[in-house]
């Protein structure tokens, strides 16, 4: 990293002197954080060589083949990895119903700054505008910064056990990653259009319906499909904490020591990561 | 999916096939998860939740709280940027395997061609890259971290080797994907002086890809920090484990506080990266 930084061009100005002590210092204080977290997060490689672990390691590895292919457990299997894509999928249609409303007020175009509100009093536009807009943003801060997993064990607690905490849980977390995002994207539209519409007499809402929509959506829609895509992984460990799912059969193999029947759930883990990943793939770049 | 050609011209009904498909993955998920949105937005589910919250008020500021709080916050900083720098150390050596233009093919190999038995050495080694980085990906973060447990014992350490073999292999397939992907320019010029391979490499094709490198590193540190805080739920250390303790014991108001231990934490590093990002490239 510190390499990077050097090889940034530094300018020769006196303006320009405090930029170049920036690599001397960025590289002690990493040096620092990293050693002093070495010794919070002890590790210890050692650990790694000694003979128990190694033992724990060939055991591991040794239980894990054959895989667990009986008729009976594939059977059991099929119900929990269906739930897994519908969790990931009803969570997603949350987090789209939970970011696209909280993106419009926390986008600053849309409620305080730029060509829709020129026509606006300073009252207003700090009453209706600004004030949702810090809120807005305040809550898909808190809700993106707790991750996932946090809140499925708040709602198995709230709700009960099942995959509804699952879609509740990706819901809110990746309700605060979309709302962003989308904000992100309705904010770096190109105003020209918006103006265009604004001086042709066109209504507020026809300005955002004509001018931003259409230029904001294809990358909307490409970055839900790519949460989509995170959603699938999630869904499939939030069975941990009792949301359902994939994971809650993994924690139980694992619990149990039963490793043949680990390998043969990371196996469809994967298959149904991969062929997630394609669909989505394929369809964005379509898109784009 | 025909992304070719047709897509202008075929656009519209791709684009209805394409929503009808969602619709009906949308209405069989709603009926498999059994989610009763009316129930959720006006009655008993939100009522339910809404007790749970009022339950959360207010933290627990007692100074032994405060502490452990505090504790797990570095514990959980450290796990994830030493993890982070683990999955950097794994991540370039592997996608190095990973990347065909370094292996057998493309402007390394214009010159001087392969005989047959070492590019089909290599092709094997590309193989084997891909396939250690698929393991390394495919397995979850918390399953990792459940193995180390088991194979190093309790504690941070266990999270910081789970962080690292996950997020290698993430970053090993985006790494290989950065390499593939350099401007080819700079690296026929230096061919055309006669650079050896080696210095191709360190001068052409090296200076494209560390930018890209720090970014994406720069990305899963950020991811990292959030799996760093529920690792400790299978005894991985960190402020997941103390989270764990105080949900199963029905601590509220200290779950409150840790919850505001990782939001701090959380977008504190969410800035230092930003700012780092900017900084740097």
């Amino acid at each position: 990293m510190a390499r990077a930084s050097t090889a940034a061009p530094s300018g020769r100005s006196p303006a320009s002197a405090h930029k170049s002590a920036f690599p001397r210092i960025f590289t002690a204080v990493f040096a620092v954080s990293v050693a002093l977290s070495l010794r919070a997060a002890q590790v210890d490689p050692r650990l790694l060589v000694e003979r128990a672990a190694l033992a724990n390691v060939a055991k591991f590895v040794r239980d894990m083949f054959p895989p667990q292919l009986s008729r009976e457990f594939l059977g059991l299997m099929l119900r929990p990895t269906l739930e897994t894509v519908q969790v990931s999928v009803m969570g997603t249609a949350i987090a789209i119903l939970i970011g696209v409303p909280l993106a419009l007020t926390a986008t600053s175009s849309l409620t305080w700054r730029g060509v829709l509100h020129e026509r606006t009093s300073r009252v207003g536009r700090w009453a209706l505008g600004f004030v949702p807009y810090i809120l807005s943003r305040a809550m898909l801060s808190v809700f993106r910064s707790i991750p996932e997993f946090v809140w499925a064990f708040m709602f198995v607690r709230a709700v009960g056990l099942g995959p509804f905490p699952g879609v509740l849980a990706i819901g809110v977390a990746y309700g605060g990653m979309l709302g962003k995002v989308y904000s992100e994207i309705l904010d770096g539209v190109n105003p020209q259009p918006l103006e265009t519409l604004q001086a042709a007499g066109a209504s507020r809402l026809g300005v955002v319906v004509y001018g931003l929509v259409p230029q904001a959506l294809p990358n909307v829609i490409a970055y839900t499909l790519y949460r989509w895509e995170c959603a699938i992984r999630a869904s499939a460990i939030l069975g941990f904490v009792g949301a359902g799912g994939l994971g809650q059969q993994l924690e139980l193999s694992m619990r149990m020591f039963q490793f043949d029947e680990v390998l043969t759930l990371l196996a469809i883990l994967f298959a149904l990561v991969a062929t997630i990943d394609f669909i989505s793939g394929r369809i964005r770049a379509w898109i784009a | 999916m025909m992304a070719r050609g047709g897509a202008m011209r075929r656009g519209r009904p791709m684009a209805l096939w394409l929503s009808a498909g969602f619709a009906a993955l949308l209405i069989w998920s709603w009926q498999g998860t059994g989610v009763d949105l009316s129930s959720l937005f006006g009655g008993e589910g939100l009522r339910q939740i809404a007790t749970y919250v009022a339950k959360l008020f207010p933290p627990d500021v007692s100074t032994v709280t405060l502490r452990d709080a505090g504790a797990g916050a570095v514990e959980t900083f450290a796990i994830s940027l030493i993890g982070s720098l683990l999955s950097v150390c794994l991540a370039v050596p592997l996608s190095l395997l990973a990347t065909r233009t370094l292996l057998y093919r493309g402007i390394l190999y214009e010159g001087r061609r392969l005989g047959p038995a070492p590019r089909v050495a290599r092709i094997s080694l590309y193989a084997l890259g891909k396939a250690l980085l698929n393991l390394l990906r495919t397995i979850p973060e918390i399953v990792w971290a459940l193995v180390f447990v088991f194979v190093v014992g309790l504690g941070p350490f266990p999270g910081v080797l789970a962080l690292g073999f996950h997020t290698g292999g993430v970053l090993g397939k985006l790494f290989a994907e950065v390499w593939e992907d350099v401007d080819p320019a700079p690296l026929e010029a230096r061919q055309a002086t006669g650079a050896s391979r080696f210095r191709i490499l360190v001068y052409g094709v090296l200076p494209q890809a560390l930018p890209q490198f720090v970014s994406y590193a720069l990305y899963r540190w950020e991811v990292n920090i959030r799996a760093a805080a529920v690792l400790g739920f299978v005894g991985a250390g960190g402020l997941g484990q103390r989270i764990h303790v105080a949900i199963s014991l029905f601590h509220e108001h200290q779950l409150m506080t840790l919850l505001l231990a990782i939001y701090l934490i959380v977008t504190l590093v969410d800035a230092l990266s930003a700012h780092l990002r900017a900084r740097l490239l």
